[in-house]
């Protein structure tokens, strides 16, 4: 069948052509400057040292836990036993056949090396990131519970739940979250963990406290989009589904929340964009999440430029697929 | 069927607004009353107290034997009895033309799937729109729109509807698909109020006509005494205006 739908001409501004040029001419010559100003200080620029901080092949050590001597080894296919005998104990170690590392009759102390093998292992800042991507992601679930409460609880007309939220969103919109990281875990963080080991509970990690404190901060600005989003409705929508004989909730979850959701979404990207970021605060509880992570491998490795762009680049990893992610949600809530 | 007593409103917004003031009427079973006056005269608030969307100050009102505005009324079993027809028809822009009928009827009726659909398409029917079922409420003309909401106030099978006025908001060429189905629903016998600014509809169908000025009833009585008739000076000259 003959496409009968035309194209539209693209009508560019005048020249066009020219100010492409302008552009990456602009943007190569900030790159450009960077480079140089990073020669003029002498910074060797080491880049092959930066795959170790992702993946590296670890060689990993099995060693005899007793006393004696090697009594026997046997291949079976590609592993191989490996029986250490002596003082009446005896040990059988089973060990990838390649990494052998001793001889039958071979005297054995306790920590001697039997065999090696090759171990692929994350490095520090792909560990740093799952920690990070954990970090962010109960603290989006926690905050979207604490916010749609929160938000339900600011448009109540009972007084307590209002004023409530209210001293809430104000509180923690109104301070530093580093101060609130920094409570959260030498104040409260010291009165929980005392009462838990009262009861003989075990005590909470900093990675709990680095999450209550994120769900905390984040839940208080969730909460006001949240409110934002039901006022956002018409007030007929809630008339129409009262009318009918549903309840205040039964017209919440039915009617009212599923419409705000749509303009819910837009800010609430932003807001799970911030949180990610806000995660390299946890840092100072000694939480190692990505950018605490970066900043030791600069420590040990003396190379902080290619380091922290490499930091910026899986920040922005996270943040995009995230705003893309909420994209595709747009487009299927949206209205046909 | 509906007895209202002496009912007082007043808004504050933030200046005091008497919107109605002593007011009584009473509705019979079956009956069709029509509430018309000028624009501000407490017409659409009066009927918003009658299923409590607005709260009435003081006074009473009865429906079905139940005190609405008794603070110990389940207002939602009445709501469920009595629908409701709005000027924005307020029809759910996320739910297809179905699932805005089925809905309340599975959720506050707790009927089965199985019956709600057969309402449903029972419903859409009785107000000409099989086709739209699966349709969204925004690619519906305004007069479908109107009609689907009608549908979804009656699938509670109510014992009285009530429309505030619910052609206002519609193109022309659209007020008679709904008249129609309105006029349909009171020669089956269904009690309503209408509000609306449609003599003709009133002359025809209304069994008494409701003239509301100032927040206060002014004159109440059969059509042809209305027209033809008037004792007061108010609804007169609303008349001259109007007709």
């Amino acid at each position: 069948m003959e496409n009968t739908l035309k194209k539209p001409p693209i009508i560019r501004p005048p020249h066009y052509n020219l100010w492409v040029t302008v552009f990456v001419v602009f943007i190569l010559l900030i790159i450009g400057s960077f480079y140089y100003s990073t020669q003029r200080i002498e910074y060797i620029w080491r880049w092959n040292r930066m795959p170790i901080y992702f993946a590296y092949l670890d060689i990993v050590k099995i060693t005899s836990e007793i006393d004696g001597e090697v009594d026997d080894i046997t291949l079976d296919g590609k592993d191989a036993h490996i029986t250490v005998k002596g003082m009446g104990e005896s040990e059988t170690y089973t060990v990838p056949a390649k990494g052998v590392y001793v001889e039958d009759g071979e005297l054995i102390s306790p920590g001697d090396i039997l065999a090696t093998y090759e171990k692929w292992k994350p490095g520090l800042l792909i560990i740093g990131l799952w920690v990070t991507l954990e970090l962010s992601l109960m603290a989006t679930i926690f905050g979207v519970i604490i916010g749609v409460v929160g938000g339900l609880a600011r448009i109540s007309s009972n007084p307590a739940f209002r004023w409530t939220v209210m001293i809430y969103v104000e509180l923690i919109r109104g301070s530093p979250l580093m101060v609130q990281i920094i409570i959260w875990y030498f104040v409260l963080g010291t009165v929980i963990n005392d009462i838990l080991s009262t009861y003989g509970l075990g005590r909470l990690s900093a990675f709990w406290y680095g999450v209550a404190s994120l769900s905390c901060f984040a839940g208080a600005y969730v909460t006001e989009i949240v409110r934002a989003g039901i006022q956002s409705i018409h007030r007929g929508q809630t008339e129409a589904a009262r009318s009918l004989g549903m309840t205040y909730a039964q017209s919440m979850r039915y009617i009212i929340l599923p419409q705000a959701l749509r303009s819910i979404l837009p800010p609430l990207a932003g807001q799970f964009i911030s949180l990610i970021k806000d995660s390299s605060l946890l840092g100072i509880i000694a939480i190692r999440e990505v950018t605490k992570a970066a900043r030791e491998a600069v420590t040990a490795s003396l190379q902080p430029f290619e380091l922290y762009i490499m930091l910026l680049l899986l920040y922005l990893v996270l943040t995009f697929s995230l705003s893309m992610f909420v994209q595709y949600l747009e487009r299927r809530t949206a209205i046909k | 069927m509906i007895d209202v007593k002496h009912i007082h409103k007043t808004f504050y917004v933030p200046g005091e607004v008497k919107a109605l003031v002593d007011v009584s009427a009473s509705i019979e079973p079956g009956e069709v009353v029509v509430v018309c006056g000028p624009s501000g005269s407490g017409k659409s608030t009066f009927l918003r107290c009658l299923n409590r969307l607005e709260r009435a100050d003081s006074g009473h009102i009865i429906i079905d034997g139940i005190d609405v505005l008794h603070p110990k009324t389940n207002i939602n079993k009445v709501r469920a009895e009595v629908g409701m027809v709005f000027q924005s028809f307020n029809l759910f822009p996320h739910k297809t033309v179905f699932e805005n009928i089925a809905l309340a009827q599975h959720v506050v009726r707790k009927r089965s799937k199985k019956e709600c659909a057969k309402k449903t398409a029972f419903l859409l029917d009785k107000v000409g729109i099989s086709d739209k079922s699966a349709a969204y409420p925004d690619n519906l003309s305004g007069g479908q729109q109107q009609r689907v909401a009608i549908a979804r106030a009656l699938a509670m099978d109510p014992k009285v509807m009530l429309f505030d006025e619910p052609t206002s908001a519609l193109d022309p060429e659209m007020i008679g698909e709904v008249l129609e189905v309105m006029k349909k629903l009171a020669q089956e016998g269904m009690t309503m109020v209408v509000v609306t600014h449609e003599m003709g509809f009133a002359r025809e169908v209304a069994d008494r006509i409701i003239f509301m000025d100032a927040g206060g009833i002014v004159e109440v009585g059969p059509p042809e005494h209305f027209f033809t008739n008037p004792e007061h000076e108010r609804t007169k000259l609303f008349l001259n205006q109007i007709l």
